[in-house]
């Protein structure tokens, strides 16, 4: 396969696993789910989705590990003290920032 | 609107910076996909040429809690809208878009959701174009290694608030992020793709839960968050 058409495969394969479960329920389904077990699987997917999203990827975003969990460990805090998603990451780009220079300075 | 162009500005950068992608594929991307996680995990997957069966998969499973907002909705919606208009506007059932909708007192209708859809879209491919070009422009690499970090820390942002309200999604966090770490690091496991490691993450953790804490009501909780979320705008 070509790299183009492993590419155009793969988005297209994106947009109908992204659109089908928006689209599906609200176009067909006429009544509520009712069995809790299934109502819970979907109310946890999210959380753990984006938990096993971040870690440990987060951690390699830089080059130097102790950076990256210091940027890591700011979101964290701003996350807890509910700051708007645009302050988190704003803060926290800019503090990664701040440490690859500092420790470049510092020759560490 | 801000925050989708600060989004997708960093949604470019990785495409572009990190996995290599051109900026056209990352902008085709996001005309086609309008979604955060999905789009980066599906990236980060095209750049190590995981196979298609993988990526299917792990956007699917990504995308599963769609299908719970889209359902919310479908309660929501006023009786008559016909088929084909539900159709079209269900592309654009985004996170913030099912919490502005969700917590309307009245019934809402086609128009409605048009109208709620529009600036997001717009503002996501133009945050993606902003963020593929300025990619190619910026020659700091510490820069570029810092934007990295942006996408993850409003991911974070994203969970922590609930994760501090509930004692349970704190727990099925914790324990995806075990089962991630695990399948990162042990020796053989590690093989694996990295489409399959958030699958097995995912699905393990969230079937732990749910039989440990099924929940009935939470779900209304949802909809209060969105709610408090709106007034803090």
């Amino acid at each position: 396969m070509s790299k183009e058409l492993y590419i155009f495969l793969a988005i297209l394969i994106m947009a109908i696993v992204t659109y089908i479960p928006r689209a599906i329920p609200i176009s067909f389904m006429k009544h509520e789910i009712k069995n809790k077990y299934v109502k819970s699987f979907l109310f946890y997917v999210p959380y753990a989705v984006i938990a096993a999203l971040i870690f440990p990827s987060i951690l390699y975003v830089t080059d130097n590990m102790i950076i990256a969990s210091i940027g890591a460990f700011i979101a964290l805090v701003l996350s807890f003290f509910r700051q708007k998603l645009i302050v988190v990451a704003l803060v926290s780009v800019v503090s990664v920032y701040g440490l690859l220079w500092l420790f470049q300075l510092l020759g560490w | 609107m801000l925050g989708y162009i600060a989004v997708s500005f960093s949604f470019g950068v990785m495409a572009v910076g990190e996995c290599g992608i051109t900026p056209l594929v990352s902008i085709i991307i996001s005309l086609t996909n309008l979604t955060s996680s999905g789009q980066q995990a599906g990236v980060k997957m095209i750049s190590e040429a995981a196979s298609l069966l993988e990526i299917g998969l792990t956007v699917l499973l990504i995308n599963l809690r769609y299908s719970l907002m889209s359902l919310s909705l479908s309660q929501k919606i006023d009786q008559d809208t016909p088929t084909g208009l539900r159709l079209l506007f269900g592309f654009g059932i985004s996170d913030e878009v099912y919490a502005v909708a969700v917590t309307e007192r009245e019934k809402i209708n086609a128009k409605y959701m048009f109208g709620l859809i529009l600036l997001p879209f717009l503002g996501w491919v133009f945050g993606t174009a902003l963020g593929a070009y300025a990619s190619k422009v910026i020659t700091d690499d510490k820069l570029l290694s810092a934007l990295g970090i942006a996408l993850y820390a409003m991911f974070i942002a994203i969970i922590i608030p609930d994760a501090r309200r509930s004692i349970k999604i704190t727990f099925v966090i914790l324990v995806s992020i075990s089962i991630s770490c695990f399948l990162y690091y042990v020796p053989y496991v590690n093989t694996i793709g990295l489409g399959f490691k958030i699958i097995i993450s995912t699905v393990i953790s969230s079937l732990l839960a749910t039989f440990l804490f099924p929940i009935s009501d939470d779900i209304e909780d949802i909809d209060e968050k969105g709610k408090e979320d709106i007034e803090n705008e």
